[in-house]
This record gives C-alpha cells, sequence and structure tokens, in this order.
C-alpha cells in the first residue's frame, strides 16, 4: 500500500496545483450578456478579434437579463450587454452603470405551430398578432423570467390592451432561458416570442415555424454599460473603455453587419460616435 | 431514439480525435471534482469517526442534522457561495467568483455531509466490533479513530465514491458561482447545460455518455487500484 | 523499547459492594472480593451467574453501580498493566502480525521494532506460519491464540480471560492451556472465568464460585472440588443444575 500511496499524493498535489495556478499576466475583462446574445454565436466571431487587437480575454458570464443586471449592482462583473432599455436606465440612474451605449439592434418574431391554429400569419401588426393569439387562447409559452425578451413580450402586451397577469391555462410563463423555452414550446406545440438569433440557431424546432416578423416595435437593441468605479473601486475601467471603443469601431461593425446564420443577417449595427 | 444513436456518434467523434475543447472541459470537471472530494473527505472521513467515538449530549442532533444536509439542493448552496463571495459580500476581496476555487467551495459544502455520513454509519458499525477491545487496550480517543478510519477504509473509500458521483454531476451551484465561462469554469455538467438550452440534444446527450463514462472509468480505477472484489475479507 | 518496569505491583484488586446494574436492574452483586499478588483465579459457575460481567468490572469495561473497587495504584496506571481476552475473540481486519503489534504501536514503539517482537511472539503461540494473513480469517484456535498473543505483549501484571477455550476443539484447548500456565510462570496474575470444571482443576489454584450475581463460595482449589462447603457448590460439582 505505501508502494502506491507516494504517487497517488504526488498525483492529488498536482491536480489541486493545477487549479490554483491562475493564468499569470493575461488581461481579462468580465462581463455579464443575455442568453439571448450568446445564443446568436455573434460572440464567437467577435471574441477572439478582441483577442487579437487587444490582446484582451473577454469573460462571458451567459445569464438572463436580471441576473446580468444583478451581477453588475454587486460589481461581480467590469460591465453588461443587455437589451432592455427601462432596466438599463433604472440601473445608470441608480449609480451602478456609467453610462449606455448602443451598439446593435436584431429584432424580435413571433413562432408557432406550422399549422397556425390563431392565425397570425396575415396579421399587419405585431399588436394585432398578440390579440388574435389571446382571443384564440393558444397555447403560448413566456420566458417568464425578468429578461429583456420578457419585459418587451409584457410591454406588447400592454400595448395590445391586454393584462398578461390575467391570462389564464393557454400562458404559459416558462421561467428560463430562450434555449430552454424554445424547448418547451417546441415540445407543447406552441406559440413563443423569440430573439431572430435564437431562433435561427435553436436545433430543436418539431413544428414549429417563424410566422410573423418586421413590425419596428420588434426591434431589440443592445447596449454596453461599464460598471461604475465609484461603486465598485476594483472593476477594470480601462479594459471595459477599451472594449466599448472596439465594439464601436468599424472592425466590429463589419464583423456585426455582415455575421449570417443560414445566410441571413441577423443584427444591425448602430453605434454613434460619443 | 435515432437521436440517440446521433448523441453516440458525436461523442465518439469528439473522442476519437481527442478534441481539444472536450479535453479542456473533461480535465477541469476532473481537477475541481476530485478537488472537491479530497478535501471534503479530509474534513468528513474523520468528522463522522469522531461523531462515532465521542459522546456528547447533542450528539444525536448533530447526526440528524448531519443526514439531513445530505438533501441539500445544490443551486441553493451555489446561491449561498455566491452571496459569500460576490464583490459585494463579506468575502468579496479575494476575487474567487467565477474561479474554479468557487466552484470547488461549492462542491465540498454539497459533499462533505454525504460523506460525513456514509462513513459515520460504517465507522459506527465497525466500533460496535471493536469497542470492547479498544477500550480494553486503553487507546485514547485520537488511536481509536486512527483504528477505525485505517481498518474502516474500504467503506470510506465507499463514501467517498459516493461524494464523487455526487459532484461530478452536479450543476445548479457550479452554474451560479462559475459562471461557466468558456476556456475558464466550463465543465462537462454545465456545458451540458448549454446546449440543451440551445436545443442541441444531441450534442448534450453525447457529453452526458462521456460524463457517465469518465464516472464508470474513475469508479473502476479505484476499485481495481484497491483490489476490492478479491479474496480477502475487508 | 523497554517495558515501563513498574515500583509498585498494581495489585491486590479490592472490590466493596460492588454491584453491576444494567437499565436498572441489579445483574451483579453486591460483592466483596480481593485479588491479591501470585496465582490463578477461576471464576466459575453455572451460564448465567454473572462470571463474565465480574470480570468486566475488574477489569474496567463495566461501570460500578454501587460499592467501590480500587487498585493498589491510580486507575489510569492501573489500566496499562491489564489484558483481557474475550471469549469469541475480537479480532481487527489486519494482518496477523499487524494485530499483535498494534498494542506496542499504541504505546508509541517503532513499527519494525513492534512487527520483530510481534514475529517472536507469534512464532511462539504457533502462528509463525500465518503471519502476514487476514486475522479475520484465521481458524477460531487461531484466533483465541493471537487474542492471547496480543494480551501478552505488553506482559501485563494481571490478565483476564472470559471463557477462552468455550468454542474450541480439544487440541486447540490444550495449547490455549499451555500458554496460560507458561504466562503464569512468567509472573502474569491470571483471572479467568470458565464453566469447565476439568479445566479448573488443571489449571486454578483458588477458586471464586458464582451463583446468580453473587459470590457464593472462595476456596483453594482442591478444597472447593473435594469438599465444598455450600449446598450450591456441591450440587454444581456434582453436574446438577444450581438454581
Amino acid at each position: 500500500m505505501t508502494g502506491r500511496l507516494k504517487p497517488m499524493l504526488a498525483t492529488i498535489v498536482l491536480l489541486f496545483a493545477g487549479v490554483a495556478v491562475q493564468a499569470a499576466e493575461i488581461a481579462e475583462i468580465r462581463v455579464a450578456v443575455t442568453t439571448s446574445f450568446h445564443n446568436s454565436g455573434l460572440s464567437d466571431v467577435l471574441l477572439p478579434q478582441i483577442k487579437a487587437d487587444l490582446d484582451l480575454d473577454v469573460q462571458l458570464i451567459v445569464v438572463g437579463t436580471g441576473q446580468a443586471l444583478r451581477l453588475g449592482e454587486a460589481g461581480d462583473v467590469d460591465a453588461i450587454l443587455v437589451h432592455s432599455r427601462g432596466a438599463e436606465d433604472a440601473f445608470i440612474a441608480a449609480g451602478y452603470g456609467t453610462h449606455r451605449r448602443e451598439i446593435m439592434y436584431n429584432d424580435f418574431v413571433l413562432i408557432g405551430p406550422s399549422d397556425d391554429p390563431a392565425m397570425i400569419g396575415g396579421a399587419e401588426t405585431a399588436v394585432a398578432v398578440l390579440q388574435l393569439i389571446a382571443g384564440a387562447k393558444v397555447p403560448f409559452v413566456s420566458r417568464g423570467d425578468g429578461s429583456g425578451t420578457h419585459k418587451k413580450e409584457l410591454a406588447l402586451w400592454q400595448d395590445a390592451g391586454l393584462d398578461a397577469a390575467a391570462f389564464t391555462g393557454w400562458y404559459r410563463a416558462a421561467g428560463a432561458g430562450m434555449g430552454a423555452a424554445l424547448n418547451t414550446a417546441s415540445g407543447m406545440d406552441a406559440y413563443i416570442m423569440a430573439d431572430r438569433a435564437s431562433w435561427l440557431n435553436f436545433g430543436n424546432k418539431g413544428g414549429l415555424v417563424l410566422l410573423f416578423a418586421g413590425d419596428p416595435v420588434l426591434f431589440n437593441q443592445y447596449a454596453f454599460i461599464p460598471v461604475s468605479a465609484e461603486r465598485h473601486p476594483h472593476v477594470k475601467t480601462d479594459l471595459a473603455k477599451a472594449l466599448e471603443d472596439w465594439l464601436t469601431s468599424d472592425t466590429a461593425a463589419a464583423l456585426i453587419n455582415t455575421y449570417k446564420i443560414n445566410g441571413e443577417v441577423l443584427f444591425t449595427y448602430n453605434a454613434k460616435p460619443m | 431514439m435515432s437521436e440517440i444513436f446521433q448523441s453516440l456518434a458525436e461523442a465518439w467523434g469528439l473522442i476519437i480525435t481527442l478534441d481539444a475543447d472536450l479535453l479542456e472541459v473533461v480535465g477541469l470537471s476532473l481537477q475541481v471534482t476530485l478537488t472537491a472530494v479530497l478535501i471534503a473527505s479530509i474534513i468528513g472521513l474523520p468528522l463522522g469517526a469522531w461523531l462515532v467515538v465521542r459522546r456528547f449530549w447533542m450528539r444525536r442532533y448533530v447526526i440528524a442534522v448531519l443526514n439531513a444536509l445530505m438533501g441539500l439542493p445544490p443551486v441553493v448552496v451555489g446561491l449561498f457561495v455566491y452571496l459569500m463571495l460576490s464583490r459585494s459580500g463579506p468575502f468579496g476581496v479575494f476575487g474567487l467568483l467565477f474561479t474554479p476555487t468557487a466552484m470547488i467551495i461549492a462542491q465540498v459544502i454539497i459533499i462533505t455531509p454525504l460523506i460525513a455520513s456514509i462513513a459515520h454509519q460504517t465507522i459506527r458499525d465497525l466500533w460496535a466490533e471493536y469497542h470492547d477491545l479498544l477500550i480494553s487496550l486503553n487507546t485514547t480517543r485520537m488511536q481509536r479513530i486512527k483504528a477505525l478510519l485505517w481498518d474502516g477504509r474500504r467503506a470510506l473509500l465507499t463514501a467517498m465514491l459516493a461524494g464523487f458521483g455526487r459532484a461530478i454531476g452536479e450543476v445548479g451551484a457550479i452554474m451560479i458561482v462559475g459562471g461557466n465561462i468558456d476556456h475558464s469554469t466550463r465543465v462537462l455538467t454545465t456545458a451540458i447545460a448549454l446546449e440543451t438550452g440551445k436545443g442541441n440534444f444531441a450534442f448534450a446527450m453525447g457529453l452526458g455518455m462521456i460524463l457517465i463514462g469518465l464516472a464508470i472509468a474513475v469508479n473502476l480505477t479505484i476499485h481495481i487500484l484497491s483490489r476490492t472484489e478479491r479474496a480477502s475479507i475487508w | 523499547m523497554v517495558e515501563p518496569v513498574l515500583p509498585t505491583s498494581i495489585l491486590p484488586l479490592v472490590m466493596r459492594g460492588v454491584v453491576a446494574k444494567v437499565r436498572g436492574v441489579r445483574i451483579v452483586g453486591p460483592v466483596d472480593l480481593t485479588i491479591d499478588a501470585g496465582g490463578f483465579t477461576v471464576v466459575i459457575g453455572p451460564n448465567g451467574s454473572g462470571k463474565t460481567t465480574l470480570l468486566r468490572l475488574m477489569h474496567g469495561l463495566q461501570r460500578v453501580s454501587a460499592g467501590e473497587a480500587f487498585w493498589n495504584v491510580s486507575d489510569d496506571v492501573a489500566r496499562q498493566h491489564q489484558a483481557y481476552v474475550f471469549q469469541t475473540p475480537i479480532m481487527m481486519r489486519r494482518y496477523v502480525v499487524d494485530s499483535i503489534a498494534y498494542p506496542l504501536i499504541l504505546r508509541g514503539m517503532a513499527r519494525r521494532a513492534a512487527h520483530k517482537q510481534a514475529a517472536d511472539w507469534a512464532v511462539r503461540f504457533g502462528l509463525g506460519h500465518a503471519l502476514d494473513r487476514p486475522a479475520p480469517v484465521l481458524s477460531g484456535g487461531e484466533k483465541q491464540k493471537l487474542a492471547l498473543a496480543r494480551a501478552l505483549i505488553r506482559r501485563p501484571e494481571v490478565l483476564f480471560l472470559d471463557e477462552p477455550s468455550a468454542n474450541l476443539d480439544g487440541s486447540a484447548t490444550r495449547e490455549i492451556e499451555a500458554i496460560l500456565q507458561d504466562a503464569q510462570a512468567d509472573g502474569t496474575r491470571i483471572v479467568m472465568a470458565t464453566h469447565d470444571m476439568g479445566q479448573a482443576r488443571r489449571l486454578a489454584n483458588d477458586v471464586v464460585f458464582m451463583v446468580g450475581g453473587l459470590v457464593h463460595e472462595t476456596a483453594p482449589v482442591a478444597e472447593f472440588f473435594d469438599a465444598p462447603k455450600t449446598r450450591k457448590a456441591r450440587a454444581f460439582v456434582n453436574g446438577d443444575i444450581v438454581e
């Protein structure tokens, strides 16, 4: 037994050491981003270029909008990238963020079963679509998680003159991220509002198809917000500034405007100079 | 059904080509879980033994609480550790959040009660056997704990493997405190969760099979190294 | 390492009015008994008479509920110079040589030296061939011999045995008895419980006869078996059932 003990102990020490050693000297920044953004796959294109141009390791923590804001408030990340104007303004007003910088937008689309029982395919506006769905009382899956997507959906119900809180059994609040909610919708052949990127990247479409898009109210603006150093002195303000500059640069513009899924462009770059 | 075959094929493809991302994720899974099991055992095994030989008035309640803690929901532990390690929390200054160390801390909290409870139960049986002898030999409490831990090592190994099984498949806590950051804190379980959320079921299932294979491989290795099921009696 | 030689003996052991209660029920006592230095005492009596409990009381494995029992030295010191062999030998899950060496290692002896001594004792007791076998796989007789080696390796002043050969066959019993006689010749004070009258006659110097948890009669061995004083002792020696 003792003969094997030494090599075993050595292995264990090495294991522990392997974990304990932190990567030294590489510039790192932590950014909380929403699942919608991550699901688009755009980060797989942007991050390597950022690494090459800025020698900066961008560590993405992919969570819902609510959690992203919470991480920013706690100072556990250096910046956030979200798509929920109201919440962003509140975040900055409360002093957690310094400012918001618009980067790009994509759009939300309405997904549903291919036979379209609520007949939304011919509708003119997003509000009309929602009214049709509520009228037909067909199954509809909501994010239900306080995310940017969820807040957008609720705002639309309000514009349609409907109270989402009063909906009965056909309205299913999944309380989950975009991918999981799409899974749920696919599983129960329900309608759902999703961001176009998540929909295009979704691998389990089942009997669902894209039924409605294009109404300008469905546009979805992404903004970059550095976490305030006044609140959290330890945040890497310089690196956040460098990242923000890069995201609003021509390189980023080119990459974002040409990013396609299945031949479709997803995002429209709309950052303005400061 | 075709999903399952497809997933097997994808998994096999990754293994055959020794896909770099897969190796990275597997390596981190093993590092985090094995380290957590080691630390949890160093705490939990002697604790289980100590609770056997030390009689004090609260012992029954401590053991009951220990058993109950086995059912701690991992995601709750994750939340707790996040609040502790957050920059706004008491231990934020150490900057441990979103690192493998935070994941190890969370997993240690989750599996130590499990390891201690199982150790306690098996050592209690052994103590019943050894009780009269060890008292007759005038042993100190520390000597008793050492004798019980050493002689009961086979059963204690089971306790450690139980802890390993719990930890290697855990996802809720390490998702919160690790952040599932690509190339940094992404392990097999969080990768599976990510792919599932994206709807890439086949790929997620393939990773799941790799995870199961990994768990089996570790268990087999331990059993072979410790020569259980051979014709000895302990 | 040299065994610490005690300047004074731990004996005599004096018991006055000692009672043992389990869950409120008196099972032994009150007992007045003195174990002096020198000799081989056999505690004999029918099953259930309390022999085991009396031995455990003496050794400290059973708590005294009433009365007092004290050695010539403090209890702590006395405990280090006694040993106990159980009716069913308690085997640790270790190799034979580790098991016999264990009491020495507890005392702080280095492992190699302890193993050397343990090997010597094992050979002396006929266990030389089994040093690297796991203790639990030994035969009954071998286990009991291991228990004896383990008990005697620290050269205790007093050795307690609780019916050591009750579960053994004739040849194993003979070997055990030979070991005990050697130990006595070596100077060990022996107190042994047995229900086997022949064994008592072979080994004992004096007899403590127990019935119903009480010491009924004490006498030198020849006197007890040839001319028991009490009725119950007579009945027992005759082979009748004693209640």
